[in-house]
């Protein structure tokens, strides 16, 4: 099988799964939720202080979700043995990697595309001209998030204390992140329309040297 | 190893006093600094630390790809040894960073550029620290923390360009920074001789780092076999 149909097949399972628990979503959901709220509550933002605050808080609360989210994902499979099967396929192991990270990619664009809106309601900042730039800026800073995050899940899965350890490894290795993604909002929501292509690159050139490195070292990830 | 025990003690005493002749030519050989007075001098310990910490988290990834190619413990070793010896240099430059600051910016922290990476890289290494602790079975901590140690280190340049544009205060290379820029040639001499005697001790608190990890795995096999042993003795049967 080529290397994209494993990788679609991962992919559907994961969906599959989700689509009959939504543990996953759930979850997630209602975590950025009640972040959204309880931001609003400890800082009690002004008009122009959410258009200063919401892009930090906007991020802020999606990598937690994220951090939260992909401990799922290896302890998943653990609880019911089923990494041994997948190990097993004679699939290349990066299509595993690469089904999860895009399961995970889906449910966090999931996420944002619902709570783009919701945000803006709440903070009462208008992101209708520049959706489509916010949403491509928020996919690229999610892809890196997603990638590096499921690396890291199929490593701290079999460590002891693993819901502590994901976020302490991924966090650090996320701040290119974190500041490019909040920069390139801040423009976008500040003086709108257009985004500083230097943040794009950064983004972009996260998504691609880190899933190249997976790709690398795919086989050491997967094996037992 | 092949030098003999004496040979290291004597080269740690060597790297004592270099350091100590290195202290002195900052004090008294180095010239006093036009604007910021003797403030600067912690420049010396400052960057060559620096540079090093940089240097060790290099090798560190090297020895991590290492590891993932040959599957040898040495590499392992030698990755941890470099990390943390690494992580001890870059807590200094965090350190003498805002003694520095203090005087001359007027606050002790800015996040300004460097001072940034340094501290996302000091973040990192940390994590990877906490990594290895965290767990369990010795072959699997190899490998995970060598997968990590390579990502880690991956990060270092995208933290570095995302922080520079961000923001930056610190001020530009003086080193190599142009015609009209550049070091006295007496703050060369002393800042080169500070960088080599920290170099060397870099080296030395590496090997001793190393020394202990491999004694660590040593003591390992001991007690298994030990177990082992003691199960065979006693008639269980040996699972294994």
């Amino acid at each position: 099988m080529s290397l994209v149909r494993s990788a679609a097949t991962v992919l559907a399972k994961e969906l599959r799964v989700e689509l009959r628990t939504h543990d996953l979503t759930n979850t997630v959901f209602f975590f950025v939720l009640m972040i959204a709220g309880l931001f609003s509550f400890a800082f009690s933002p002004t008009a122009s202080e959410s258009r200063r605050i919401l892009p930090g808080l906007i991020w802020m609360a999606f990598f937690f979700a994220g951090t939260l989210m992909l401990q799922l994902c290896f302890v998943r499979e653990q609880t019911n043995d089923t990494l041994a099967a997948l190990r097993l396929a004679p699939i290349d192991p990066f299509a595993i990697l690469l089904g999860k990270i895009l399961a995970n990619f889906a449910f966090l664009a999931a996420t944002e595309i619902v709570f783009v809106p919701i945000f803006s309601v709440f903070y009462n900042v208008s992101v209708g001209d520049v959706i489509g730039q916010l949403l491509l800026v928020l996919f690229l800073g999610t892809f890196g998030l997603a990638v590096v995050g499921t690396v890291f899940s199929a490593m701290s899965a079999q460590a002891r204390m693993r819901e502590l350890l994901l976020p302490l490894l991924l966090l650090p290795v996320l701040a290119p992140v974190l500041i490019a993604g909040v920069e390139a909002t801040s423009e976008l929501l500040a003086a709108g329309h257009s985004v500083g292509r230097v943040w794009l690159s950064m983004l972009a050139g996260f998504d691609l040297i880190f899933t190249t490195a997976t790709w690398l070292l795919s086989g050491y990830l997967v094996e037992e | 190893m092949k030098l003999g025990k004496t040979a290291w003690n004597l080269a740690w005493w060597a790297v004592a006093i270099a350091l100590a002749v290195a202290g002195y030519t900052i004090f008294f050989v180095a010239p006093r600094e036009l604007t910021m007075g003797s403030i600067q001098r912690i420049f010396y310990f400052h960057a060559s630390t620096g540079i090093s910490a940089y240097l060790c988290f290099f090798l560190s990834f090297l020895a991590s790809i290492g590891y993932l190619a040959s599957r040898q413990p040495r590499w392992d070793w030698m990755a941890v040894s470099t990390a943390e010896v690494g992580l001890a240099f870059d807590t200094v430059v965090l350190i003498t960073g805002p003694i520095w600051a203090k005087p001359v910016w007027g606050t002790w922290w800015v996040w300004d550029a460097r001072l940034t990476l340094a501290f996302i890289v000091e973040l990192l290494y940390i994590a990877y620290l906490l990594l290895r602790r965290l767990s369990t079975e010795i072959d699997r901590r190899a490998l995970i923390s060598a997968v990590f140690g390579i990502f880690a280190f991956l990060d270092v340049p995208l933290a570095y360009f995302s922080v520079r544009w961000w923001r930056t205060e610190h001020p530009g290379p003086v080193i190599a920074g142009g015609p009209n820029n550049g070091l006295d040639p007496r703050m060369w001499h002393v800042f080169a001789f500070t960088w080599l005697a920290l170099l060397a001790l870099m080296i030395l608190m590496i090997r001793d780092r190393y020394r202990l990890e491999a004694m660590r795995q040593k003591v390992n096999d001991w007690k298994a076999e030990e177990e082992l042993g003691l199960d065979v003795a006693e008639g269980k049967e040996v699972t294994q």
